[in-house]
């Protein structure tokens, strides 16, 4: 659209409309599930045909989240995917990002096989190669921590490195990564080198101060990859210990299929940490995606 | 410690395209040299080389008689100053002006002290809090400056440091660079495009053309006696008038027809009649006479009024390109389309042979 069709008032109020329809679209389902988690059952039926169930009105109780954490074991599987969404941001922001750096900036034998790998590993969707991967970790030598110390085990299978060490590196945050780092000007490296810099560090005193909205980015969808994650976990997560909230709540909707507030208060609190997270960092996610062309 | 520099017969190949073809110099301690040459010479792949920024493909590079080839930026402690500024973002003017020093592990107070005085040498105190975007071309430029000279490099590399300013900043940065290097008497390699930096900041400029040296010089040297056709038609503004000649029993006839004929200037008495020659004349060795009893005709197609010059445009029959005049200051009966004759101190005349080397005086 030219910038002059949006000086047109018709036509400026027809698409703040369409927008409007969109955002309800998107926001009723989000209203219901967050009302609703604070209604009883019955007042979440009596209340389903007409507006009131997208509301917060009627008697409304704290109790479905009490529920929850009391016998959703909730506290625990937060705390796992807390731990397994951070760890895994966190580590994959360096490995991807510095993966990133070597093949957009420095100048190395195979490099361009590398991207060319890259943007294969790019097209092939995890479910292809969930089930060799979750052979090849159920064979794996690991080591757990226990009551008699640090000690081997047999199987990567049934903890939480296993929903961590396979997610770190990610084609795709590379992929991002390296379209922004691509486009800062060479020359910025040259004057680091000429200034006595090492590689490492112009990737530490010039490629990542430049490149936060990127990161920022990476750390959104890689987040909201981890959060929720479900096939991985319900194929190597079989016992409660490591368990993410995501399966947490699989369990919890098929042992209590008729509590429809609980349910949803176990939805809310799933949904709430992401929706932090996103609005935190929405500057600078929107500046990124505009930027390197991702689509959202 | 300003430090000497050598190259020779460097070369530079990107698989089989050849860009730097065996370049030898010398640069004295504390000596201003400038590459100059058209887009595309390799006068910055030159410098890139020097700074360590490029390979050599074959060849030396010495600093102070010690072969550098292979030592990293960092250790052949040069400075650089880039087109693009390439100051870092993120960082404020003393942070810019100081990184190359915290790299160094440089104690805080000693570092603190540097960046001052580099700083104050470029009248930058007020601004060093300030981010590169908040700063005018200029005062960019003259941090990038600060950053190159806070570390005492051994060299100073210039690629194209004034083209992406104004006409008047760029004036006024060519002094401030001049007078820096009085002040600091460090080696200076500056590459640039523009003739007229070259002429004014250099002790001695190399001319470049695809990969090879054509001319070493002081910047008079260059203008009154250059080496080739190529250094002629570039050294000089307006550029040299150029005319097809050959020298006939008569003299030097100009054009390859039916054409006016000149006096054979005296370096060329020895050249065989029939022999095809190129002359050249500087603007300001020709003028302009009445038609009549002219020995050269031509019309004039462009006035260029300086202010304090005027150059006229002569279109004249056997010549390469519109002949430069500069006119006395006197041109008020002087007017577009006129015809006018065309008279030169064929003394001053340069001749060049039919490979574009200058005949020896």
């Amino acid at each position: 659209m030219t910038p002059a069709a949006y000086k047109s008032i018709p036509l400026r109020l027809a698409l703040y409309a369409l927008m409007a329809v969109f955002g309800v679209v998107f926001l009723l389902p989000f209203l219901f599930m967050l009302s609703s988690s604070l209604k009883t059952n019955d007042g979440i039926f009596a209340d389903f045909a007409s507006i009131r169930a997208v509301l917060p009105v009627g008697a409304l109780t704290g109790e479905n989240y009490l529920h929850a954490f009391a016998r959703g074991n909730i506290g625990h599987y937060l705390a796992n995917s807390l731990l397994i969404t951070g760890v895994t941001v966190l580590m994959g922001m360096v490995v991807n990002s510095l993966a990133a750096f070597a093949l957009a900036r420095l100048e190395w034998r195979g490099k361009q096989t590398a991207l060319t790998l890259l943007v294969i590993a790019l097209v092939v969707p995890f479910e292809a190669i969930s089930v060799p991967l979750m052979i090849l970790v159920a064979k794996l030598p690991g080591v757990a921590l226990g009551a008699d110390g640090l000690t081997m085990t047999r199987s990567w299978l049934d903890t939480l490195y296993v929903q961590i060490v396979p997610f770190v590196a990610n084609a795709f945050s590379i992929f991002l990564f390296y379209q922004f780092f691509r486009d800062i000007p060479k020359d910025f490296d040259e004057a680091a080198y000429i200034d006595g810099a090492t590689p490492l560090q112009v990737y530490r005193h010039v490629i990542v101060p430049s490149s936060l909205p990127v990161f920022a980015t990476v750390a959104i969808l890689q987040s909201l990859t981890m959060w929720n994650q479900y096939l991985w976990p319900l194929i190597t997560v079989p016992g409660e210990a490591a368990r993410p909230l995501m399966i947490g709540m699989e369990q919890f909707f098929g042992a209590r299929k008729t509590a429809w507030g609980e349910v949803m208060a176990y939805a809310s609190l799933i949904t709430v940490p992401v929706l932090i997270a996103f609005i935190v960092l929405q500057r600078w996610f929107v500046r990124s995606v505009v930027g390197s062309g991702v689509k959202g | 410690m300003p430090a000497s520099v050598e190259l020779r017969n460097v070369r530079k190949s990107y698989g089989a395209a050849e860009i730097i073809k065996g370049v030898s110099l010398r640069v004295a301690p504390g000596e201003f040299v400038v590459l100059v040459g058209p887009s595309g010479c390799g006068k910055s792949t030159l410098l890139r080389m020097i700074a360590g920024l490029e390979a050599i493909s074959a060849g030396e590079l010495r600093f102070d008689d010690v072969v550098v080839n292979d030592w990293d930026p960092a250790r052949r402690r040069v400075g650089m100053v880039f087109q693009s500024y390439a100051l870092y973002p993120h960082m404020t003017v003393e942070q810019n002006v100081g990184f190359a020093l915290k790299l160094a592990k440089i104690p805080a107070t000693e570092r603190a002290a540097r960046v001052d005085s580099a700083l104050g040498v470029l009248q930058l105190t007020q601004l060093r809090h300030h981010k590169p975007s908040q700063l005018s071309g200029g005062q960019r430029q003259r941090v990038a400056i600060g950053r190159a000279i806070v570390r005492n490099p051994n060299v100073f590399l210039f690629d194209e440091p004034l083209s992406n300013l104004d006409a008047t900043l760029r004036g006024q940065m060519r002094m401030e660079i001049a007078r820096l290097h009085q002040r600091l008497m460090n080696t200076v390699i500056y590459v640039t495009h523009d003739q007229v930096e070259a002429m004014t900041l250099a002790d001695r400029i190399v001319v470049l053309e695809d990969g090879v040296v054509r001319q070493i010089g002081t910047p008079m040297e260059l203008y009154d006696a250059p080496a080739n056709l190529f250094v002629a038609s570039f050294i000089g503004t307006p550029t040299m008038g150029l005319f097809d000649a050959r020298v006939t029993a008569q003299g030097l006839a100009i054009g390859t027809g039916d054409t006016e004929t000149v006096r054979l200037p005296a370096h060329c008495a020895a050249v065989p009649a029939g022999t095809d020659l190129t002359l050249g004349i500087r603007p300001e060795h020709c003028t302009v006479s009445p038609v009549e009893g002219a020995s050269l005709r031509g019309t004039i197609v462009m006035l260029e009024r300086l202010g304090a010059d005027t150059f006229a445009f002569l279109e004249v029959p056997g010549a390469r390109d519109l002949v430069p005049v500069r006119l006395s200051a006197q041109t008020d009966g002087v007017v577009t389309g006129q015809k006018v004759g065309l008279e030169f101190d064929v003394g001053k005349a340069h001749v060049f042979d039919q490979t574009g080397m200058a005949l020896p005086r």
